[in-house]
């Protein structure tokens, strides 16, 4: 493959691009807890707290560890467990 | 056919700009190079110029504005000068690397502190390693002529580069000088509309400058210095249509100036030039074998050029209106490096002179000819650059 100048490539190409293997903390919902406040998605820096079937999930795809949500949570619902690689 | 005037160097640089056609000007005001972008409201103000005229509020984002228009397919310019130069500096490096070919002038002036706003190269020099082309130039004349081959080497295939026009402040944007203009069609013909590979299009989203790991980013960045030395063929060319459509041939990528058979050469670039040259003559009616090499295009370094004009001299004397803080001058680093391990290598003296406006004459350059000439008799190896006419009682 040969070097396109200015690095010039198609568009949207950030999503091919896992940030999640830079996590060395995982944020785990416990959803028993969690009280669906919606905060950890506002405050999530990468977008990845996903609503799915009415649970927030967190997208381990793009997830970078950084643990704003954890801090955040209102209802302590979100721990941060250490990365096993 | 050509039209003369008597102008302002600024005026010069701003009917060149607007001979281009550029689609964008972005402006920020700062001294000494406010007439330049002035002018160009003016045109754009009576009629006489169709752009995209975007005042910002700082210099940062004057360069982005260039950043994003020359994405967008648009041939974009701005001026700046000393401080607005070195707030620019992120955006310039990023422009550079994501190969957005716009022109900036660069009116020099000295770096602050203690606050100047006198003519040296210290602002452009501080950009000479982020990827931009960069000319230097002498008088007003030389500055429209430069300014009609910037777009097109900028937006060459080849190339695709921002390009920097350096002038220094007041010395030429604010003296008036007859200065000869290209008719419209004339420019026209030379320069052809900005037809880049790559443009923003929302039916085609692209992305510029995206993110490079380790084991890309160094091809990416030999790809900007191949593009500046393979560069250096279309950069003559260029020169040499401009030198064609204008009947004034300044040089190509340097300018010799009776260094045949000459023992000391100076090399100088800006300005100072003209008064180099008027002290050369003096010189060689006084059967002094002196000569003088001057650098028009800085980036990319034109060592091929200067060694081939410096060859047979004893001694050469970089004049460098910068200087590298614990170091030396830039110039006169890159011409050592170059000479580095070559036998025929003169004696290199690097003068630091000029800085924040320190008037340079005739009778400057007379000493320092004088000097190199002591230096070449004794032998001596200078163990750091010269400061020019240094006042001891100030330093203590």
């Amino acid at each position: 493959m040969k070097l396109n100048p200015g690095a010039v490539v198609k568009g949207g190409t950030s999503l091919d691009y896992k940030t999640g293997n830079w996590r060395d903390q995982r944020p785990v919902v416990d959803q028993e807890a969690c009280i669906k406040c919606g905060i950890c998605r506002d405050v999530c820096p990468d977008d990845a707290v996903k609503v799915k079937d009415e649970k927030y999930e967190i997208d381990y795809d793009y997830c970078k560890g950084c643990g704003i949500c954890a801090h955040e949570c209102t209802a302590d619902a979100i721990n941060m467990l250490p990365e096993e690689k | 056919m050509k039209q003369v005037k008597v102008v302002e160097g600024s005026e010069a640089v701003a009917l060149a700009v607007k001979a281009c056609r550029p689609h964008v000007v972005s402006a920020f005001p700062i001294s000494p190079q406010t007439h330049i972008v002035e002018s160009l409201a003016r045109m754009v103000a009576d009629g006489e110029l169709s752009t995209e005229y975007i005042r910002t509020e700082s210099e940062f984002s004057a360069a982005s504005v260039l950043a994003g228009a020359s994405a967008a397919g648009s041939r974009s310019y701005t001026a700046s000068s000393s401080q607005g130069l070195l707030l620019m500096t992120e955006v310039l490096y990023a422009s550079a690397g994501m190969r957005l070919p716009f022109v900036i002038t660069a009116v020099n002036r000295s770096i602050s502190a203690p606050i100047n706003i006198q003519v040296d190269h210290q602002d452009t020099m501080s950009l000479r390693d982020a990827g931009l082309i960069q000319f230097y130039v002498e008088s007003s004349q030389e500055a429209y002529d430069i300014h009609l081959a910037a777009f097109k080497i900028a937006e060459d295939p080849a190339i695709m580069l921002p390009v920097m026009v350096c002038m220094d402040g007041w010395v030429l944007t604010h003296s008036y000088e007859r200065v000869e203009f290209l008719d419209q069609d004339t420019v026209d013909g030379f320069l052809p509309g900005f037809q880049p590979q790559n443009y923003l299009d929302p039916a085609n989203p692209k992305t510029w400058g995206s993110y490079a790991e380790a084991d890309v980013l160094m091809e990416f960045k030999y790809a900007i210095h191949q593009a500046m030395t393979a560069g250096k063929p279309r950069i003559r060319e260029i020169l040499a249509e401009v030198a064609k459509i204008t009947g004034r041939d300044h040089g190509g990528l340097v300018e010799a100036y009776r260094t045949d058979d000459a023992d000391v050469i100076l090399v100088a670039m800006g300005s100072v030039v003209g008064t180099i040259k008027d002290a050369v003559d003096e010189l060689r009616s006084s059967g002094k074998k002196v000569g003088l090499v001057k650098i028009r295009c800085y980036r990319p370094f034109p060592h091929t050029e200067i060694l081939e004009a410096i060859r047979g001299a004893r001694v050469v004397a970089v004049m460098d209106a910068n200087f590298s803080m614990g170091s030396e001058g830039a110039v006169g680093l890159d011409l050592k490096a170059k000479l580095y391990g070559r036998p025929d290598a003169p004696i290199v003296i690097d003068y630091i002179a000029g800085l924040g406006g320190r008037e340079i004459n005739i009778n400057t350059i007379g000493k320092l000819v004088e000097r190199a000439e002591q230096v070449y008799r004794s032998g001596d190896i200078l163990p750091e650059a010269e400061w020019v006419d240094l006042n001891s009682v100030l330093l203590g």
